[in-house]
């Protein structure tokens, strides 16, 4: 019978099932960080239980670690309740070594989305899995890759399988090519727009047609990534010549004649031809302008060419008040003009969009302008140490520093906040990250999501501008 | 794990769709290293008016008098009447924590995000999805003072105390198992141990750099 790239990840990795469906799932890689694992490990510890396969483990400090102040050391970290988190991997580390542990100062360290893919951590074929819900992003190498919380986080370290049940198939085909300045970025909040922030639950979601055949890694990391903040816990691209390149010479990637038999087993990483879909969604690239989000859930987005919407035009009354709500948070009037936004602060980064690709993107656009002088602080936050120093290595911190932006040490910084870097109430922010929640970037900060070409457009002339013809 | 088996309890309305686990507990909150103390800050931008730091005595807290949870009225609610995507964002089992060590048990909502829903079955908290119109139907209910419900798990049912309405709702076997008997998961697939070693196994001989 047809299968669809979900279902071969599924069987091939199906340990046990029960009659009502309830399945153990092995887990080949997990993804560990210092927020959502310390409760696993003190829950091992409590029940007298040991780790399955530490060797699964590639672990690193991102969530807490702060983007100054590196030479200060452990110091450097100033709120002692986020030092004892980050002290905690580190002890839960020693005691239990991972395949691979970066930790806070280290050359490799970085967000844990952005270091598994780069260092060929996660390849195809995988399940990974990780206490955070972006992990959707390794999909992109044909994983079966998703969040799971703490509980699951200990009983994954416990018994090296995840208790679970099989997702719907669902697909989202983008056909057709791209404009110029138009993102990877774009087309996701694009098809978040579409379906709505519930309109994947319960399904894994095959991202596929020509606009995914064409895009980079870097471009369907992206896609992946927001995968959930369309309620999609899984998404994934399957495998192409681009995914094999992408992973050749990676670190941990296998090679010698290992390669040979590694890439021969990943080709068939493909939806077969006549696989059935529970649910199939179709955009045409050529229609997908620059995006901007105007609310408090991803799923409230228009282009930029587009005006703030009015509610009063909303026949569904839970839909309205949400609405309503929504832009007395953000302190926007229906029927503004999203190019008439102005911006208090810029971010380019997290585990969406903090990757070499997109901070080159991003350094095109600003390179010889000035950030405006409303913007009070205009950040550039790279993905992980690696690519922070490959950026430097092509000069795209000077053209940042040059423009007025800071460049600052990798982590997940003020895509959540939970270091020093954050929104002060009220503050306006274009940020490349994903999510616009309500205090997400900062208690009371308005969050807009848009591309990094977009974020660095919004940062020099102050406020959203269409990046297509924008010089 | 503790038990579920029947509630009947007060019904607490949050009319707001699309509810997110940053919202049901802010990222300032996360930072601790145990599974307890976030209670006090569940709902935290709502529920105060003025900012929630970390380690603040509970008592200096001003709370929002429109918040709903801050009314009277639904003091002592250990059920959770939500709207459809109760829970999406974020993977954080801090929420369901959160909402536990409030005093809720019990979350009825039309859909919830994926990982929320599973992170509640881990801790004894039941996500109940019933028809958007049934839902409907028990906000409108909730208008009258004390307004209870009885959850009955091992019915799989959601009653009102008058027993005027009914409504069945799914589980999954085998979590409803669990949580009628605040069974250990970690004990529950260490049984299958053999199973897993064998499955290792095999993987281990055909792909062995995925086990170094």
């Amino acid at each position: 019978m047809a299968r669809t790239l979900y279902d071969k990840l599924w069987d091939s990795h199906l340990v046990h099932v029960e009659a009502d469906g309830t399945a153990l799932l092995y887990i080949d890689r997990h993804l560990v960080h210092e927020v959502t694992s310390p409760q696993a490990f003190e829950g091992l510890k409590r029940a007298g239980r040991k780790p399955w396969r530490m060797s699964s483990v590639v672990a690193t400090a991102d969530h807490n670690t702060p983007t100054t102040g590196w030479e200060r050391g452990i110091e450097g970290i100033e709120d002692p309740t986020s030092r004892i988190q980050v002290e905690t991997l580190d002890a839960n580390m020693r005691e239990h070594p991972a395949k691979a542990y970066f930790p806070f100062l280290d050359a490799r360290q970085g967000i844990v989305h952005v270091i598994g893919p780069e260092n060929g951590a996660t390849l195809p074929g995988m399940t990974v899995v990780c206490g955070d819900s972006h992990t959707s992003t390794h999909g992109a190498f044909a994983c079966l890759a998703h969040g799971i919380g703490t509980s699951e986080v200990e009983h994954v370290l416990a018994t090296q399988c995840l208790v679970t049940r099989k997702m719907k198939n669902m697909r989202v085909r983008v056909d057709g090519e791209l404009g110029r300045g138009v993102t990877a970025k774009d087309v996701v909040l694009a098809i978040i727009g579409r379906i709505g922030t519930a309109g994947g639950s319960g399904h894994a979601v095959e991202f596929a047609g020509s606009v995914l055949r064409s895009l980079s890694m870097e471009g369907r990391m992206t896609i992946c990534n927001m995968a959930i903040e369309a309620g999609a816990r899984a998404g994934m691209v399957a495998v192409d010549e681009t995914t094999i390149q992408y992973l050749k010479g990676r670190a941990f990637a296998p090679s010698g004649p290992e390669w040979d038999r590694a890439v021969a087993g990943w080709k068939v990483l493909v939806s077969d031809a006549d696989a059935e879909f529970d649910r199939e969604v179709k955009l045409d690239g050529r229609s997908i302008a620059p995006q901007v989000t105007w609310g408090t859930s991803p799923e409230m987005v228009v282009t930029v060419e587009e005006s703030v919407p009015d509610p009063d035009r909303e026949k569904d009354p839970i839909k309205r008040e949400g609405m309503e709500r929504a832009l007395a948070y953000m302190g926007l009037k229906p029927r503004t003009p999203i190019e008439e936004i102005k911006l208090d602060k810029v971010f380019i980064g997290s585990c969406t969009n903090s990757r070499i690709e997109d901070l080159r993107l991003a350094a095109s656009v600003v390179r010889g302008k000035k950030v405006a002088p409303g913007v009070r602080l205009a950040l550039v936050v790279p993905g992980s140490g690696l690519v922070k120093a490959q950026a430097e290595k092509e000069g795209l911190d000077r053209v940042f520093r040059d423009s007025g932006f800071e460049w600052r040490e990798p982590g997940c910084s003020m895509c959540l906040a939970m270091n020093a870097d954050r929104l002060e109430p009220g503050e306006r922010c274009a940020a490349t990250s994903n999510r616009n929640f309500e205090g997400r970037q900062g208690a009371g900060g308005r969050t807009h999501l848009v591309s990094p070409a977009m974020a660095a457009a919004a940062a020099i002339a102050g406020h959203f501008v269409d990046v297509r013809g924008w010089r | 794990m503790e038990k579920f088996t029947v509630l009947n309890a007060l019904v607490a309305p949050l009319d707001r769709a699309n509810v997110d686990t940053d919202a049901i507990i802010p990222k300032q909150f996360l930072k601790s290293i145990k599974r307890t103390g976030y209670g006090p800050n569940l709902f935290d931008a709502w529920r105060f008016l003025d900012p929630g730091v970390p380690g603040a005595d509970p008592a200096s807290r001003r709370p929002n008098p429109d918040f709903v949870l801050n009314q009277a009225r639904y003091r002592g609610a250990q059920i959770l009447l939500a709207r459809k995507n109760f829970g999406c964002g974020s993977s954080r089992e801090h929420a369901p924590w959160a909402l536990q060590e409030y005093g809720f048990r019990c979350v009825v909502a039309p859909s919830f995000g994926d990982i929320f829903y599973d992170n509640c079955f881990k801790n004894g908290l039941l996500p109940v999805v019933l028809a958007e119109p049934e839902v409907d139907g028990l906000f409108y209910d909730c208008a009258l003072p004390g307004f209870r419900l009885i959850v009955d798990l091992a019915a799989q049912t959601v009653s009102t105390n008058d027993g005027a309405k009914s409504f069945r709702f799914a589980v999954d076997a085998t979590r409803r198992y669990s949580l009628l008997n605040g069974l250990d998961e970690i004990g529950l697939t260490l049984r299958h141990a053999d199973k897993i070693r064998a499955f290792e196994a095999r993987r281990r001989e055909q792909l062995p750099w995925l086990f170094r």
